[in-house]
Parts: C-alpha cells; sequence; structure tokens
C-alpha cells in the first residue's frame, strides 16, 4: 500500500468513526433545551461533524493532489519496518492480554525476555537479569510504595505472603 | 514590585526544602538523560514518568516535572552536537552548526555553549516570567466563563493559523481530542454519554493520561523504532575532551555571543507562550535571527558559535514561556504544559488564575524551582558531559523494552483498570499510523486536556446568555480574545484566496 492509498484509507476510516460518534452523542439530545442550554450531546455531536468535515477536505484535498502526504507514491510502511514494528506492537497487544490471564508479574519478563533477547539480540544472562529485575522494582515501587494493586489473574495468591509482609 | 520579591522568597523556602531539592535535581538529571535519548523529548518524559509522580505532594510532583522539562531542553543539545541527531525536535537548530563544530574536534566548545547558553535563556525567561505572571494572572481573576471559552479558542485557533501543518488535519486532531474528552457522563445532566455501544471501561470517561501515554509513550517508540530502522546502524559518536582549563576558555569565548544569546531568550520566551509555537519553532527562529544580525553569516553552518547559543538559549526560554499561560490562564503554551495542566487537575489544583490566589506556595514554590533547576541543569550538564555520552551509547533495544513497561503500568495506575491499557495501545498505535501521515498530534493532547474545561465554559456561556453567540463578542475582555482567534482560524483562507489572486 503506497503512502497516497493510506491516506485516502485512513481519511475514509476516521470519516466512518466521526459518522459513528455522531450517531452516539445523538442519542442525548443535541439541540436546545429551553431553561436548560444545550443538550448533553450538542457538543461531541457537532464536533464529530467537524471531525466529519475534515476528513472530506482531506478526501478532496488527496483527489486534487494536493499536500505531500496525497502525492508520495512510496510505500506506506515497508517490509522491514511493518515486521520489526508490527512484532513490538503484537508482543505489547499479547503482554496486555497476559496481564488479566497470568498477571504483570508473569507477563513482564516474558514480555523482556522476549525483546531483549530476540528483538534486541543481546546475550541470555542481560535478558534475564533485566526480566527478573525489573518486575521486582515495579513491585517494590508500584504495589508497595504507591500502594496501586496491579492486575495478578490466576497468581493472585502467590502474592499474599508478601502482602503479609509489606503492607 | 516588593510583593514580587516578598512571594519569590517564600517560593525559595519551599524550593529548597530537602524533598523538593532533591526532586529537582532528579527531574534535572532525568531531563537531561531523555532530552539527550534521541526519539525522547520533554512531553515523552513528561508523559511517561507523570503517574510515578503520585509517590510525593503535588507541589512537589509539579516541581519534578518542570525540572525535567527543563533538563531536557539542556540535554537535546548533546545529541544533536554528538551524533548529529536532535536528541529532541527542540534541538534541531543546534545540529545546524554544533555538529560541524564536533567534526572540527571542538564538541567541547559546542557543549559548553550550549549548557551556557540554555542556562542564560532559562534565567532570562523566569525573571520575564516572575514579573509578568502575577499581573496577567491578577487580570484574568476577573474571567468568567465566556472568557476562559474564548481563551480556549485562541488556543486551537493559534494551531490553525499559526501550526504549518495541514488545516484539515490540524482540526480533525483537535476535534477528535475534545470528543474523547467528551467521552463518560455528561456533567450537566449526568447521563452516559458516548460509550461506544454501552461499553462499561467508557463509562469512567477517558484519561487524558491515556492519550497521552499512548501518543507519546507507544507511538512515539514505535516512531523511534521505524526511524532507528531506516537510519541503520549506530551513528559516529563524536569525541570531547573536556578539561577545566578548556571549560573556562570556552565559557570566555561565548561571552562575546552575549547579544545573540539574549535576543535567542527574550524571542523564545515570546514565542513560548504560543500554544502552536514553542521550543522547536522558537528555536528556528532565533536561529534564523541569529544569523541575519551576525557581521559574517557565512560561518553559519560550517561551525558558529551563535548558531549554537541562540537555538539553546530559545529553547530554554520557550519553555518557561509555555508555563506563563499555563499557570495564569489555565491554558498550556505546549503539549508539555498541557500535559503537566492535566496532572494538576489530577492532584486536585484548578488551574487558572485562582492559582496564584489560592495556591500561592504552589504557585511560587514552582517559579522558584524553576530558577533552581536551572542552575542544576547547568551544573549537572557541565560537569557529566562524560557520563551522559557514555549513556547515549546505550543501545535501543534495552531502553525501549523498559519504556514500554513503564507506559504499560503508568497507563494503568491513575484509574486502575485494564481497559485503559488496552485504550492506550489502540491510541499508540493509531498515532503511530496517523503519524505518518502527518497527522499532527499535539493539538489532540492539547484538547484532551482543555475539553473538560472548554465545554462546560461554553454551555455556561450561553446558558447566561440564553443561547445566543453574541456573549463571546460583547464583553470587553472576551470580545478582542474571539475576535483575535477568529482572525487566525481565518488566516489559512486568506492566503489561500491571496495565492489564487495572485496566480489568476
Amino acid at each position: 500500500m503506497s503512502v497516497r492509498v493510506a491516506e485516502l484509507a485512513m481519511a475514509i476510516l476516521m470519516g466512518v468513526f466521526s459518522l459513528y460518534l455522531m450517531y452516539e452523542s445523538a442519542e442525548l439530545p443535541i439541540g436546545w433545551i429551553p431553561e436548560e442550554g444545550p443538550g448533553g450531546g450538542a457538543w461531541p455531536f457537532w464536533l464529530s461533524v467537524m471531525m466529519l468535515l475534515s476528513c472530506v477536505g482531506i478526501i478532496v484535498n488527496w483527489v486534487r493532489r494536493k499536500g505531500v502526504v496525497a502525492v508520495f507514491e512510496e510505500p506506506y510502511i515497508e517490509r522491514g519496518i511493518l515486521i520489526e514494528v508490527g512484532l513490538v506492537a503484537l508482543s505489547l497487544i499479547v503482554t496486555v492480554g497476559l496481564f488479566s490471564l497470568i498477571g504483570v508479574y508473569g507477563a513482564l519478563p516474558l514480555f523482556l525476555l522476549f525483546y531483549l533477547r530476540f528483538l534486541g539480540n543481546h546475550s541470555w544472562k542481560l535478558s534475564g537479569l533485566f526480566a527478573v529485575l525489573i518486575p521486582i522494582v515495579t513491585f517494590f515501587f508500584f504495589e508497595i510504595t504507591l500502594k496501586i494493586t496491579l492486575p495478578k489473574g490466576f497468581t493472585e495468591p502467590l502474592f499474599y505472603p508478601l502482602y503479609r509482609i509489606f503492607l | 514590585m516588593v510583593d514580587i520579591l516578598q512571594l519569590l522568597a517564600s517560593g525559595f523556602a519551599i524550593a529548597f526544602q530537602p524533598q523538593n531539592l532533591m526532586l529537582i535535581i532528579a527531574g534535572c538529571a532525568l531531563g537531561l538523560f531523555i532530552g539527550a535519548m534521541p526519539g525522547l523529548g520533554s512531553v515523552n518524559g513528561v508523559a511517561i514518568l507523570l503517574p510515578l509522580t503520585f509517590l510525593v505532594p503535588p507541589t512537589g510532583a509539579v516541581i519534578f516535572l518542570a525540572a525535567i522539562y527543563y533538563g531536557a531542553m539542556y540535554g537535546g543539545a548533546i545529541s544533536s552536537i554528538m551524533l548529529g541527531i536532535p536528541g529532541a525536535s527542540t534541538a534541531v537548530a543546534t545540529t545546524f552548526d554544533g555538529r560541524p563544530l564536533a567534526k572540527q574536534g571542538l564538541a567541547d566548545k559546542a557543549l559548553t555553549a550550549a549548557a551556557a547558553a540554555s542556562f542564560v535563556g532559562g534565567t532570562v525567561s523566569v525573571v520575564l516570567f516572575t514579573f509578568f505572571a502575577p499581573p496577567l494572572a491578577h487580570v484574568a481573576l476577573v474571567f468568567g466563563a465566556p472568557e476562559e471559552f474564548a481563551l480556549m479558542m485562541l488556543a486551537f485557533a493559534t494551531f490553525i493559523g499559526l501550526g504549518g501543518d495541514d488545516i484539515y488535519k490540524t482540526i480533525f486532531s483537535i476535534c477528535i481530542g475534545l470528543v474523547l474528552s467528551a467521552v463518560g457522563l455528561d456533567i450537566i445532566s449526568g447521563e452516559p454519554r458516548l460509550i461506544l455501544g454501552g461499553i462499561i471501561g467508557f463509562m469512567h470517561g477517558i484519561n487524558f493520561l491515556v492519550l497521552a501515554i499512548g501518543v507519546y509513550g507507544i507511538g512515539e517508540m514505535l516512531w523511534t523504532i521505524e526511524e532507528n530502522r531506516k537510519a541503520g546502524g549506530q551513528p559516529m559518536m563524536s569525541k570531547a575532551t573536556v578539561t577545566v582549563q578548556r571549560t573556562m576558555a570556552n565559557l570566555k569565548e561565548m561571552l562575546g555571543t552575549w547579544k545573540t544569546t539574549v535576543m535567542g531568550s527574550i524571542l523564545g520566551f515570546f514565542v513560548g507562550i504560543l500554544p502552536a509555537a514553542g521550543a522547536t519553532p522558537g528555536s528556528l527562529m532565533a536561529y534564523g535571527i541569529a544569523r541575519q544580525i551576525s557581521k559574517d553569516p557565512d560561518k553559519f553552518g560550517k561551525g558558529a558559535l551563535e548558531g549554537v547559543t541562540a537555538p539553546e538559549s530559545a529553547n530554554n526560554a520557550a519553555s518557561t514561556g509555555s508555563m506563563l499561560p499555563m499557570l495564569t490562564l489555565g491554558i498550556p503554551g505546549s503539549p508539555t504544559t498541557a500535559i503537566l495542566l492535566g496532572g494538576m487537575v489530577i492532584w486536585g489544583l484548578e488551574p487558572g488564575p485562582r492559582l496564584f490566589v489560592d495556591h500561592q506556595e504552589f504557585v511560587w514554590g514552582l517559579i522558584a524551582s524553576l530558577y533552581a533547576a536551572n542552575l542544576f541543569a547547568l551544573l549537572l550538564n557541565i560537569g557529566f558531559i562524560p557520563m551522559i555520552i557514555w549513556v547515549l551509547k546505550l543501545p535501543f533495544t534495552i531502553l525501549a523494552p523498559l519504556i514500554f513497561v513503564l507506559c504499560l503500568i503508568g497507563g494503568y495506575a491513575p484509574t486502575q483498570d485494564l481497559f485503559d491499557v488496552w485504550l492506550m495501545l489502540i491510541f499508540g498505535i493509531f498515532g503511530y499510523l496517523l503519524r505518518k501521515l502527518n497527522y499532527p498530534m499535539a493539538p489532540a493532547v492539547l484538547a484532551i486536556v482543555l475539553g473538560p474545561l472548554a465545554e462546560p465554559a461554553l454551555r455556561q456561556s450561553l446558558l447566561i446568555s440564553s443561547g445566543s453567540f453574541a456573549i463571546f463578542f460583547n464583553r470587553p475582555y472576551a470580545g478582542p480574545i474571539m475576535v483575535t482567534a477568529i482572525i487566525l482560524l481565518l488566516l489559512p483562507a486568506v492566503k489561500m484566496a491571496r495565492r489564487i489572486i495572485w496566480k489568476g
């Protein structure tokens, strides 16, 4: 997909999204309510209309081949970059998915190991060190000091003794 | 005048409390590092690290984040000079002459000049700030809802009238930010709104940090991964010889450029006040002017010292300038201050002129901390140049996963809802995809912070006027502000019309 095609696709996608937002906002009154002022849906509705109009503007510029992006025929994401950025994005999605399953302290070491060892080509020793160290620091900073309980999934019971010691 | 000095003195008493002093030093050091790392600037640092500041009281938190902001302005120059890659967009202009100097083996000269110019820029602008802010806040005390809304319109209008980006994409960015901020419960009727098919996670609204960390954390890192790949391999690092003797000689030479430095400082401060402008255009403008007023303009681009001092003084001054509207009017002057402002709302510090009355110790503590942060950033910068250069050699593949971890946990911390982490990932990935198509991100972040303040201001104004928009035009302060905003909004159309007439 070239940048030019991506530009059009994105403008259409965002335009459709604007329409959806208009539909959602319109569930609340979007006009003037006597004695109350503008209805609850008015603000997001009219802003979504402006979003839609700017998408139309982007498409008009695209048709007229105006602007740097609208005439750029290079690939939108090169193959190599797609793989690299895609892998990172995917690993993040998997990590967050694992948060509710095996918890932050199960997912973070896996993420760090994967990133450092396989994406970063660092040694097993260094990758392992970070995979152990970072979750420990996270635990002490967020859970103990800030008292923010992070998701633990089914590993929750394993933390009861730690809570008893530190909290 | 005497009042201001008294308040400033009381501010220093707060800034020099041991905990705050430590926060200033830690903030400066972290900021230096963040600024120096290519791909990370002050806005990324402040967005990613904001959740960590829940540890300390609000005043300390803002002082810490402001110190990061400052340190990052100093740090940006280091990679501009040593690697030829700007450490942050604010340091782009520093590469023009800083890099040639480094190639001539004079990296230490460029580094010292950059640090000293940053110090001058920071100090001049903080002094300006100290004397401008109280009267401005005093005037703004009489502002009601119509004035507040007019000011926000003005802030958004600067992006459209003065921003260099595609106008439609800028408008889109502003509107989507405002709409996202409207998700949740309608502030007046309390009804659920825009919960996109009844998803419970949207009921509590979208925290601005979710968007800020998504765009400036996740999105920015994906962007940097791409940039690094395109650049291919590690860039050449210049050598810097730092000795006390050489540093003294360098400082002496730098004194010769004082006119340029002072020009950069004052220019940067005023450019920084504008929400759409800020440190990057400020430093580029300062560079351009320095070249114009120079007796020897041909020297520029080949290693002119003025070419380093002008942009460096300007970007530091601009960062202070952007805090002026944030503190006095509640309108952020840059994406970084937008995030600071959002943080202040979380901490219960209602932004706006009332801060100067209701939270004097906070305001003056912060202002005093800027003086202190400046000094510490200078000392740390000059004293630890070798260490920062060592840090620059840290592979990005080590830094990136650590930042991702911070983003994921930081995105969870404010609301403690896993749904927000998902949302942050979506914003990050879409932010990256949109940025590749030149959609500006800063307006959206500004909008999501200002949205919850803009909507009630608009609705209250219209309620007062029973639906007439004339209320924004027939009041002594709101009128001129709104007219200025409209002129800015129309500026691109006027330019286009002129082009058509000129052509035809």
